[in-house]
């Protein structure tokens, strides 16, 4: 069953001014996303999957078309909202840990509004979330690599962001931990309902996590794949 | 060939003759710090109590103040053009962004020498402001004294401040843009951003700046000379050249000492946390395009520091310069013995440093122990020790081998008594070498590091000894680490003065000694060529270390 779509990107162009020139990474790009569902996109180095999703947490100014999320009108030619104003979540390829935070200060970094007992509520019902409780005092060096991801991951989903990105989120873990991490972040974020859009060129992590592959070449969405639940099963 | 089970064993216990040589110069640089601790605590408990009662009060607190003082200035003006250059585009930035770096080339006594002239009541800019608001003579009006605290931090501050900017605008280029990202997901704006994440982050990196610009406080002889600043290192001098105790000068050395350790420490804690401060993807803080008002601000606050840190004191030099040039038609004998003193002085010290630079760094990664790699962090220490306290340090170890070199020479060749290091320039170039080790060190490890084990591996398997394999593979890659190291010991050798007061021989100046003495006299002559030079050959690494920094950070 397919329901409305909370992210609609409409014919946008993405690229980069050099001198003079301007140079197109991304062109007529459309995709929608529907609530509560995770979508991928896939494709080689510099097929432009980044840069669409800095684009859709705002980090990239849109040249044509416009990008929705749940009807508001975040990016367009000339007009955009503030990163912080979207309440659209990402997870980082190298994680984006604080490093002078410990892993409690780190998840709640985000919840800054939230009174201290509502904050540490939060933060403990997360870290119990992930199984992480026993490290709530470590700093990210101290961490594993797959414990990092898990951290990450929930600091990112701490202030219940309407949509959460993951830019080659599982990249730098080894294949063993990155096929646990994988089905376990889809499982959490399917119990949390948070819509999510995960950049990759890894085919087997998009087949393991996604209800919708996207695969891009040269800046063009070229194919997209609605994936039933006996897909990702298999 | 098989090597018997116990020689070879045996083997591995001895210590290389690299290892001996590490071992020597560990030696030679710790000699003067305990031959100093003999000498301060050897005499009579007396003289403690006139130190501590008339000379350390005031010595300690100027030092202090003035390291206080230096430490914010460099702080703010460094942070904060490291800032203004990453996170921030307005016209000329690209300019900027090198320019900021040009007054690394100016040493400190340069600055205070320039200035003292630009400054001055009877100068151009008092001059240009009186006659502006219409007074007609000096009595009428003046600018505060820069012979003075807040004369000197200014100074001091203007030149030294790049240290600070370098080493903080590469942790923003390298490691502040994802986390200032994620920040921003998490719902803070670009100002609550600076402070909860950029700030926190910058502090390690600003505290490696901040350390080198206070050893470089520490040492400074001639500014605070220049500026009637009474320092620890001015005291030090003092209480040896005037008034001939070196047990006295000792003492003060002794307690510099001990500040030169805490600043050791603060460095060494702020790098342990910097160690896990890096993160994996490196790219760039987005800058944010600046127009109209915002935009000039940007630029005028850009350009503060390289003009008064380096365009004004450059433009007063060659100005200087070419006035003197053109009514002397000629450069004195004595500038041009002096230079040729300072560039053989310096070329020397440079082959000797990295040939043992190389031997120490050589022995540190292939003996493999700890004591290897602890000789050659010893032997790197004397690049803390401040000029003057190094200096106090080696007169006595000279002495006592001049003493055995001259019975030697006397006894086998006959040659009558003579000083052959105190009296010759070798005793400068010995200093120098211990001074400037971190350099070499630092720069041939850096480099071994980027060589992977497997090279030399194949170059043993295609049958090459260890000495051939390091001729043919490795000095060929060493090559541009051991360039941009001999370049930086060059000129950091041009410019040394403290050391070189205490240690040159009768009637030897070189550059930075003449322009000490210029300046002292009051006559100003030629010192300006003389600085000139100086400040011509620091701006050969400066170029360079701006190209090789900067260029992939845009």
């Amino acid at each position: 069953m397919s329901t409305l779509p909370i992210l609609q990107i409409n014919n946008v162009r993405l690229g980069y001014k050099q001198g003079r020139d301007f140079k197109t990474v991304v062109d007529d790009f459309s995709m929608q996303v529907p609530a509560g569902e995770i979508a991928c996109l896939l494709g080689p180095s510099g097929c432009g999957k980044t840069t669409v999703l800095r684009a859709i947490a705002g980090f990239e100014p849109v040249y044509a078309g416009r990008i929705l999320l749940e009807d508001q009108v975040l990016s367009e030619f000339d007009r955009m909202v503030e990163p912080e104003h979207r309440r659209i979540g990402m997870m980082f390829q190298d994680y984006a840990l604080f490093p002078h935070l410990t892993v409690e200060q780190n998840i709640g970094f985000g919840l800054r509004k939230a009174r201290p007992e509502q904050r540490r509520q939060r933060v403990d019902e997360l870290l119990a979330l992930v199984r992480l409780s026993d490290l709530r005092e470590r700093y990210p060096h101290e961490l594993s690599g797959g414990q990092q991801q898990r951290v990450a991951l929930i600091r990112s989903l701490a202030p219940a962001p309407r949509l959460l990105l993951l830019d080659e989120a599982f990249s730098n873990l080894d294949t063993e931990i990155r096929q646990k991490l994988v089905v376990e972040v889809r499982s959490i974020l399917k119990q949390s309902g948070i819509s999510a859009i995960l950049v990759t060129h890894n085919l087997e992590e998009a087949q393991a996590i996604a209800d919708h592959i996207g695969t891009m070449k040269d800046g063009q969405l070229c194919a997209w794949q609605r994936r039933t639940q006996a897909d990702i099963a298999a | 060939m098989t090597v018997p089970v116990q020689a070879a064993l045996s083997s591995t216990h001895r210590w290389p003759p690299s290892q001996w040589v590490a071992a020597c110069l560990a030696l030679c640089v710790l000699a003067p710090v305990l031959v100093l601790a003999a000498l301060a605590f050897s005499g009579e408990f007396g003289h403690w109590q006139n130190l501590l009662q008339h000379v350390l009060p005031v010595a300690v607190s100027n030092t202090a103040l003035l390291l206080l003082g230096v430490g914010v200035l460099t702080a703010l003006i460094g942070g904060g053009s490291a800032w203004l250059t990453s996170a921030y585009l307005f016209p000329t930035r690209k300019l900027v962004t090198w320019g900021l770096l040009l007054p690394l080339a100016v040493p400190t006594y340069i600055m205070a020498f320039a200035y003292l002239d630009v400054l001055h009541p009877l100068g151009p800019v008092q001059t240009l402001i009186r006659d502006l608001l219409g007074y007609t003579s000096a009595r009428q009006f003046r600018l505060p004294d820069l012979r003075s605290m807040p004369g000197a931090i200014m100074l001091l501050g203007l030149v030294l401040y790049p240290y600070v900017y370098l080493s903080v605008r590469v942790m923003f280029m390298t490691q502040a843009a994802s986390l200032l990202e994620a920040a921003r997901t998490l719902g803070c704006s670009r100002r609550e951003a600076f402070w909860r994440i950029i700030v926190p982050l910058a502090r390690p990196a600003m505290a490696v700046g901040l350390s080198l610009v206070l050893l470089e406080t520490l040492n400074d002889i001639g500014a605070s000379e220049f500026l009637g600043i009474q320092t620890m290192t001015i005291s030090i001098y003092t209480t040896w050249i005037t008034r001939s105790n070196l047990q006295g000068a000792a003492q003060i050395a002794i307690v510099m000492l001990a500040v030169v350790t805490f600043l050791i420490y603060m460095e060494r804690y702020a790098r342990r946390r910097q160690r896990y401060a890096i993160t994996q993807r490196m790219h760039p803080i987005q800058p944010v395009q600046l127009r109209g008002l915002p935009a000039l601000v940007a630029m005028l606050l850009g350009w503060f520091p390289i003009v008064a840190g380096f365009i004004i004191p450059f433009w007063f030099l060659v100005n200087e310069s070419f006035k003197r040039l053109s009514s002397l038609q000629a450069i004195s004998a004595e500038l041009l013995k002096a230079t040729w003193n300072t560039l053989s002085v310096s070329l020397t010290a440079t082959v000797v440093t990295l040939a043992f630079g190389l031997v120490i760094a050589w022995s540190a990664r292939y003996a493999r122990s700890g004591t290897a790699r602890l000789l050659a962090r010893c032997s790197s220490l004397g690049y803390a020790i401040p000029g003057t306290v190094l200096a106090t340090g080696l007169l006595i170890p000279y002495s006592w081998l001049d003493r055995i070199i001259s019975s030697v020479m006397n006894t086998l060749a006959g040659i009558p008594p003579q000083l052959f290091i105190m009296g010759s320039a070798a005793g400068i170039v010995c200093a120098y070498t211990l001074r400037f080790m971190a350099i070499s060190v630092g720069s041939v490890e850096s480099g071994l590091a980027r060589i992977p084990p497997s090279l030399e591996q194949a170059s043993r398997s295609l049958g090459h000894s260890a000495f051939q394999s390091f001729v043919r593979v490795h000095f060929p890659l060493l090559r541009p680490a051991l360039g941009a190291a001999a370049l930086l010991i060059f000129v950091d050798a041009m410019k040394e003065l403290s050391a070189t007061l205490l240690l040159r021989p009768l009637n030897f100046e070189t550059l930075s000694t003449w322009l000490y003495a210029e300046a002292a006299r009051g006559t100003y002559d030629e010192g300006a060529i003389a600085a000139l030079i100086i400040v011509f050959a620091g701006l050969i690494p400066v170029i360079l270390l701006a190209r090789t920094q900067l260029k992939a950070n845009y």
